[in-house]
């Protein structure tokens, strides 16, 4: 059927039989697709020709179109579509597009959004955002011009976005009179460089957006073109869902709870399918339950697929909250805090590694750092460039590091649990987009295990609660001194405790490490993670460092829990503690034998509030010990 | 089931999670209810979004005293129906005032009750998300709104302050002053709307639907006598017709259409084989095209 038949018919059934009209139009399913291309390509023109041709433009709108079109029409006062679509006034009159602006039409058989963004370099951002979440990509190339810089430009942004239809709409046929030769030229152009860049699924449609060739009909001015026209391709190309056939992940919105006998989770599912009686493992935690209802205001399903919003309940009562993911239980998602990522840098002010983020995925909010790029990448050339930081719309390869693990699967996998936004800290503009790629921890695949004997378990049998006791100070300061004392105190009233000092584990664990500011970062990682294991089993640990760094001692101090953490600074003077020089240490830093030593060639950063201050010049290391126990009492870590 | 969801199905499940995610991630929410139809496609997304639970906001009723008497009696209803709580604000200066369409203006009535009075009725009940029923689709100057559009705590809409949308990560962060209205509905047409309302049997306000009712005509558009309020001319008298609205806001502002539709189905019907756009009877969109784009950045929805 052609395009006037069709509107015919049409317009026969809407005036004749408005119930099977409306239920037709209630089958409809959804394309979203982005344009990309400049102004000049006729993109404006071909969005505001799709508009029209499917009479969403209205007598008011015409009127309005054909008056703009007199005053400030690239037409010559013939109608200029472009001028139904570019938005806000102050850029109609500088005559380029800024942002991502959404458009709606339908046809028969589809209702599609159309993301429209302008294809200047300097908005890549518009575009990433754009393509974020389109299914298919239309590209415009100008006929008189073929395959340009932007063209590739463009055709990278949507493939790394994961878009994998392409149509490429070879525009303007019209001024080179319908050149089928012109056509076939840019046709093979595109195809090979699209190959390399991964992308194959492509259809080439030759079009004149201001004449409407090949728009809805199949013109005559290109009797040698047998391909669909723009809109039948659009309103015919498969939409099997993806999303579906993947594995159920729903990350958790809100825990429902209108009574005390209800508890749902809301959530919308990003992946796969769930039915009640499903297993599901609940992330990043790990515990496992299973679905005991899909609850909706229309009652209850027995089935919900990728795409639906809906509220679940669980056979057991575990513990799930905001940003959790339930995932089915058989093939659940990574958990990591790792990541290599592209990221797209959308912020005014450049990208700075090291800079404490937040990140946005999924449902859940975390504190992000990212290292400097690995490289950039040109996007005209497609080139690998050396960078030390990301500038607005630039794109990068960086390694990741959040502050707590999440749930993720690879953004090539599933876009919704590999996708990203980043947050400024202090002004909460939203300043970067990422892919996450894969977690670099070896123990990426490993799950956490739910562990049945908990903290409080093992506490309660050892009838205390646990901590870490932190010293930290100069070398010399008498941190090991005062820790032993502490330790043989709480022994001898039956307490469970554990001394990790800085020279023993030196010789073991963290023998590997040297005194460079990163070694030391990582000597005090590694203490850190390993108190954190002996709280967990219920010990008080006594942890006696140097630990010049604020920043370490704050990551130790993030990692336990509320009352866990008490830091003593043991602070005597750089001279007093050089005079003693118990180990000859400072004699040794002093002639240039040893490298790196704190208070000499390293720096030291005390506490700015410490739990406990001991000031060794009027305290004996008797009286500091029975003052940290005093402590741990008020903390009510032991009775 | 169909593993392809329709498109409605598609927008309904964005709509819930865009409410939940902006309820989660806010301190105190309000969704704004005008009575007209797309406030009422909202609040039926509200209860599904929450459900078993009661939507956990109010609705505000920024009211202008000016709204026809069947939208009131409506709003009474659907607050009972819901079960949600209703907050009315009315512009204490222009109560005191008198502010009205004819002696001020329609720009001056709408601007100081409606837009005025949302400003003051958001600081004055400190909410910092407000849900509104505003559609990209209903104005080229919303094309390019945001589903979280941000604001100063001047409650102007700076371009600057405005952040990328990306797959469905919503940034819903905003220092301390700065509100965000957030529109759950941007992706819906007029027609998905009609379409909804018809399929989900949501409760309208009567006036959509055509009835004979006093009108008189005053340069081409027809103003419906709600109320003795409404200053008649010399000679003119009012007139029964067969009259219906496309939009509710104040009676002396919107025109009606002389139609036979008393059905959605036939709503529709007739809005798909009419030629003029549905912002069209609204009055105070007449002076200039770009005017819908001044009132947004002055802080009218």
């Amino acid at each position: 059927m052609d395009g006037t038949a069709r509107k015919a018919a049409h317009d026969e059934l809407l005036a004749t039989d408005i119930e099977a009209y409306l239920h037709a139009h209630e089958h409809k399913s959804l394309l979203r697709f982005i344009t990309c291309g400049s102004v000049d390509d006729g993109k404006s023109t071909l969005i505001g020709r799709l508009l029209y041709e499917s009479k969403l433009v209205f007598e008011d709108h015409l009127a309005a179109l054909e008056a703009d079109s007199k005053k400030v029409g690239t037409q010559g006062g013939e109608l200029d579509f472009a001028l139904l679509v570019d938005g806000l006034a102050a850029e109609r009159e500088q005559g380029i597009t800024i942002d991502v602006a959404y458009r709606f039409f339908s046809t028969e058989l589809r209702k599609f959004v159309v993301a429209d963004t302008p294809g200047h370099e300097q908005y890549t951002r518009n575009m990433v955002t754009g393509a974020s979440t389109a299914d298919l990509a239309v590209i415009l190339i100008d006929a008189r011009k073929g395959v340009l810089t932007q063209t590739r430009r463009h055709s990278f942004l949507v493939s790394l976005l994961g878009i994998r239809r392409i149509v490429v709409a070879i525009n303007k046929l019209d001024i080179v009179g319908y050149s089928q030769k012109v056509f076939d030229r840019i046709e093979a152009d595109y195809r090979a460089f699209a190959a390399q860049i991964g992308l194959d699924d492509i259809t080439c449609i030759p079009l004149s957006a201001l004449r409407g060739d090949n728009i809805v009909e199949l013109s005559p001015n290109t009797p040698w073109y047998t391909g669909p026209t723009l809109i039948h391709h659009l309103e015919t190309v498969p939409l099997e869902d993806l999303a579906a056939s993947k594995p159920f992940r729903m990350p958790v919105q809100i825990v429902n709870r209108p009574d005390l006998d209800f508890r749902g989770f809301s959530g919308r599912i990003v992946g796969g399918t769930v039915h009640p009686g499903m297993a599901v493992r609940v992330l990043p935690s790990g515990r496992t339950s299973t679905v005991a209802r899909i609850v909706t205001f229309d009652g209850d399903l027995p089935e919900a697929v990728a795409g639906q919003s809906v509220t679940l309940t669980l056979a057991d009562e575990i513990d799930i909250s905001r940003g959790d993911v339930l995932a089915a239980a058989g093939d659940p998602p990574t958990v990591a805090d790792q990541f290599e990522a592209h990221i797209i840098w959308m912020g005014e002010h450049e990208m700075l590694p090291g800079r404490p983020y937040l990140m946005k995925i999924g449902t859940r909010t975390v504190g992000l750092s990212v290292a400097q790029p690995k490289y950039r990448v040109d996007v005209n050339t497609l080139e690998h460039l050396a960078a030390k930081t990301l500038h607005l719309n630039e794109i990068g390869v960086c390694n990741i590091n959040l502050d707590r693990p999440i749930a993720f699967d690879p953004y090539a996998d599933n876009r919704e649990m590999g996708g990203f936004i980043i947050i400024d800290r202090m002004t909460n503009s939203t300043v970067g987009a990422g892919l996450l790629h894969f977690a670099l921890r070896r123990a990426d695949n490993v799950h956490w295990q739910a562990i049945e004997v908990s903290k409080d378990a093992h506490s309660a049998m050892k009838g205390q609660r646990p901590a870490v006791v932190w010293f930290t100070g100069l070398s010399g300061a008498g941190k090991s001194a005062i820790a032993n004392i502490v330790e043989r105190k709480l022994h001898q009233q039956g307490r469970h405790t554990y001394l990790l000092d800085g020279d023993n584990v030196r010789h073991g664990l963290n023998k590997d490490l040297g005194f460079t500011d990163a070694d030391r970062v990582e000597n005090i990682r590694r203490v850190a993670e390993v108190a954190k294991l002996m709280v967990d089993a219920g010990l008080i640990v006594l942890v006696s460092f140097i630990s010049p760094f604020r920043a370490e001692r704050r990551l130790a101090r993030e990692m336990m829990g509320e009352d866990e953490f008490i830091e003593v600074y043991v602070d005597t003077p750089l001279e007093v503690a050089e005079q003693r020089d118990v180990k000859g240490l400072y004699r040794k830093a002093r002639s240039g034998q040893l490298k790196n030593f704190t208070g000499i060639d390293s720096p030291y950063e005390p506490p700015e509030h410490p739990e406990v201050h001991l000031d060794t010049t009027t305290w004996s290391a008797e009286q500091a010990a029975d003052q940290i126990i005093e402590v741990l009492r008020e903390y009510s870590r032991i009775p | 089931m169909d593993p392809i969801l329709t498109h409605l199905q598609r927008l309904e499940a964005e709509s819930i999670h865009i409410m939940r995610e902006a309820v989660a991630e806010s301190e105190r929410p309000v969704m704004l209810y005008s009575i007209g139809k797309d406030s009422g496609c909202m609040l039926h997304l509200a209860r599904k979004a929450f459900y078993p639970s009661k939507p956990p906001f109010p609705l505000l009723h920024v009211d202008t005293t000016w709204k026809f008497k069947e939208m009131y009696e409506f709003r009474e209803r659907m607050v009972r129906e819901s079960g949600m709580d209703l907050l009315v604000y009315q512009n204490p200066e222009c109560m005191q005032l008198g502010i009205n369409p004819f002696e001020h203006g329609s720009s001056m009535h709408t601007d100081m009750w409606k837009t005025e009075g949302l400003k003051q009725a958001l600081d004055h009940y400190g909410f910092d998300a407000a849900f509104g029923g505003a559609r990209r689709d209903e104005e080229k100057s919303r094309a390019k709104e945001r589903v979280f559009s941000i604001r100063s705590a001047q409650h102007r809409w700076d371009p600057k302050l405005q952040r990328p949308e990306l797959w469905s990560l919503y940034n819903v962060r905003h220092n301390p002053g700065e509100t965000m209205r957030v529109f759950p509905l941007s992706n819906w047409t007029e027609l998905d709307v009609w379409q909804y309302i018809h399929l989900e049997q949501i409760p309208i306000v009567p006036l959509y639907l055509s009835a004979m009712r006093p009108v008189v005509e005053r340069g081409g558009t027809l103003i419906m006598v709600d109320d003795e309020r409404l200053p008649l001319e010399p000679g003119e008298v009012p007139e029964m017709r067969s009259i219906r609205f496309r939009t509710l806001g104040c009676y002396p502002l919107t025109g009606a259409v002389e139609s036979a539709a008393t059905t959605v189905p036939e709503i529709i019907q007739e809005m798909l084989l009419t030629t003029t756009s549905e912002r069209q009877g609204r009055l105070i969109d007449a002076d200039s095209s770009g005017s819908m784009e001044k009132k947004k950045q002055e802080g009218y929805f």
